[in-house]
C-alpha cells in the first residue's frame, strides 16, 4: 500500500499518458473509420474494394504486429520519423498512427453496422429531392447510422482505451502499463500497485460507458 | 398548362426496356408525358408500373431504348444526374420521409442543401406548403409521431418545396388505412387542378376518374392500353383490361 502512495505520482503521470493517447486515437479513429464506412458504401467499385480489404487485413492483425509494424517498419525501416530530437515523442505518434489505424477498422465495421439498419427508402428520397451521393451520406444515412451505433461505438472506444496499455510494442514506453511493470521490478509489490491501476481504468471507463448507454437511448430515430 | 406554347412532351420514353435478372420488367414501353399533363398509370401488381414511375428519375436503371426529360436524355450519374432529380418530385408509398428531421427540416432540406435557398426563405416557403397541405401545426414534430396521411402529405409538401417540373407519385396511398387515403387524395387532386404535370401509379380508380388526363393500362411489363378515363372505365378495348377492370369494380 505504502508503494502504490510513493509511486502514485509516477503511475499517474503514465496513465495520463494513456489519457492523452487514447483523445487523440478517439479523433483520428472516428474520422477515418467514417471516411472507410463510406468507402465500403459508395457506388465506386475501386473505393469499396479498398475498403474492403483494409478493414480485413487490419482488423485480423493482432495490434501488437501493427504497433511493431510502425514502429519496427514504417519508422526504422522506412524512415517516418515524426521528432528527430525526442525519440518519445516519436514513439507517441506512432502508437497513434498504428493505434487509430486499427481502431478505425472496428469504427468502420460499426457504423456500417448501423447503416444497415437504415431503411432503403431514406437513401432512395435524399437522391430523390437531388442530393448528391456525398450529401445523401452526410446529411441523411450517417446521422441516422451513428444514433443506431452509439452504444457499439462506445464499446470500440472502450477497448481503445484498455489497448493503450500495449503501445509500449511502439517504442512509447511511458504510458502506465510501461510504469507499472517498473515499479514492479523496483519494489517488488505487485498486488495494491495493481488493483489501484485497475480502479483507475475503472473510473475513467465506467462512465463512457453509462453515458454512451444515455446517449443512444436519447437520440435513438424513432421510425 | 404549356409554358409559353411549349408542346414538346415533358417525358418521353422511348422503347424503355428493362429486367431484373430473368425477369423483363418493361417490355419496349413508349409513352409520354405532357407538360400539366395527369397520368395515371393502373393495372395488376407486378406488371411493371412502380418500376416504370421509377425509370423517369433514374431510381431505376434501364437496359435499352432511352427516356428524355425536357428535351434531354436523363443524365446517367453525378451532379447532372442530382440536378434532373431536383426538377422531379417523388413520392413513395413508404412516405420516405427522413425519420430523424423534423417536419419543417424535411421540406427544406432540399430547398437549403440542393437549391443553396436561404433558410428564412426556405422555412417561410416550407411554412406555406405546410399550411397548404394541413400539417403546419405539426411543424416541429418528428416523423413517427405523425399518422400515415400526414406522413405522406408532408412527403407531396416536400416534393412541392423543389419547384418540380413534375411529381411522381408510386402508388402514395397503399400504405395507408383506409380512412386516411382521401386526405391524400384530396391534396392532389388539387395539384392537378392547379396544373401540376404528374405521374401516378394508384389502385385508386376514383382518382383516376376525378383528376387524371390519361389512363394507362399496364400487365407483363407491356402497356396494353392507353385512354382517357372515361372511355376507358366504360369502354374498355382489351380483354387483359375488361378483365382487370372486373374484379377491381365489382367486388
Amino acid at each position: 500500500m505504502d508503494e502504490l502512495i510513493q509511486y502514485a505520482p509516477d503511475l499517474g503521470e503514465g496513465f495520463l499518458n494513456n489519457i492523452k493517447l487514447s483523445l487523440i486515437i478517439a479523433v483520428f479513429s472516428l474520422i477515418v473509420g467514417t471516411i472507410l464506412a463510406a468507402m465500403r458504401v459508395s457506388p465506386t467499385p475501386v473505393l469499396r474494394a479498398a475498403g474492403t480489404a483494409y478493414v480485413n487485413v487490419v482488423r485480423n492483425t493482432p495490434l501488437t504486429l501493427v504497433l511493431a509494424f510502425c514502429y519496427l517498419g514504417l519508422s526504422d525501416t522506412l524512415g517516418l520519423i515524426f521528432s528527430t530530437e525526442v525519440p518519445l515523442t516519436n514513439s507517441f505518434w506512432l502508437a497513434v498512427l498504428g493505434m487509430s489505424a486499427y481502431t478505425a477498422a472496428f469504427v468502420c465495421e460499426a457504423l456500417r453496422s448501423g447503416i444497415n439498419t437504415v431503411p432503403m427508402g431514406q437513401a432512395e428520397a435524399a437522391r430523390a429531392i437531388g442530393l448528391t451521393f456525398s450529401q445523401s451520406i452526410t446529411l441523411v444515412i450517417f446521422p441516422q447510422a451513428f444514433r443506431a451505433v452509439i452504444a457499439p461505438l462506445g464499446s470500440v472506444l472502450i477497448a481503445m482505451i484498455k489497448n493503450t496499455t500495449v503501445v509500449a510494442a511502439a517504442g512509447y514506453t511511458v504510458d502506465v502499463a510501461a510504469k507499472m511493470r517498473e515499479t514492479f521490478d523496483t519494489t517488488g509489490v505487485s498486488i495494491p500497485i495493481f488493483i489501484g491501476i485497475v480502479l483507475s481504468f475503472l473510473v475513467l471507463i465506467l462512465p463512457i460507458g453509462w453515458y454512451t448507454g444515455w446517449l443512444a437511448r436519447r437520440l435513438a430515430v424513432a421510425r | 398548362m404549356t409554358e409559353n406554347g411549349d408542346v414538346t412532351p415533358l417525358v418521353k420514353l422511348e422503347h424503355v426496356n428493362k429486367h431484373f435478372g430473368a425477369l423483363h420488367v418493361l417490355k419496349d414501353i413508349n409513352l409520354t408525358v405532357s407538360r400539366g399533363e395527369v397520368l395515371v398509370v393502373i393495372g395488376p401488381s407486378g406488371g411493371g408500373k412502380s418500376t416504370l414511375c421509377r425509370a423517369v428519375n433514374r431510381l431505376e436503371t434501364i437496359d435499352g431504348g432511352q427516356i428524355i426529360f425536357d428535351g434531354q436524355p436523363l443524365p446517367e450519374e453525378g451532379k447532372a444526374l442530382a440536378k434532373l432529380r431536383s426538377e422531379v418530385g417523388m413520392v413513395f408509398q413508404s412516405f420516405n420521409l427522413f425519420a430523424h428531421k423534423t417536419i419543417r427540416e424535411n421540406v427544406t432540406l432540399g430547398p437549403i442543401k440542393v437549391r443553396k435557398k436561404a433558410r428564412d426563405a426556405a422555412e417561410t416557403r416550407a411554412m406555406e406548403l405546410l399550411e397548404r397541405v394541413g400539417i403546419a401545426a405539426q411543424a416541429d414534430k418528428y416523423p413517427a409521431q405523425l399518422s400515415g396521411g400526414q406522413q405522406q402529405r408532408v412527403a407531396i409538401a416536400r416534393a412541392l418545396a423543389m419547384d418540380p417540373k413534375m411529381i411522381l407519385f408510386d402508388e402514395p396511398t397503399s400504405a395507408l388505412d383506409p380512412e386516411m387515403v382521401q386526405e391524400v387524395l384530396d391534396v392532389m387532386i388539387g395539384l392537378a387542378r392547379d396544373g401540376m404535370t404528374m405521374m401516378v401509379v394508384t389502385h385508386e380508380m376514383g382518382f383516376a376518374r376525378r383528376a387524371a388526363n390519361r389512363v394507362v393500362f399496364m400487365a407483363d411489363g407491356q402497356i396494353v392500353e392507353e385512354n382517357t378515363p372515361d372511355e376507358f372505365f366504360t369502354n374498355a378495348q382489351t380483354d387483359r383490361a375488361k378483365d382487370f377492370l372486373s374484379k377491381i369494380l365489382t367486388h
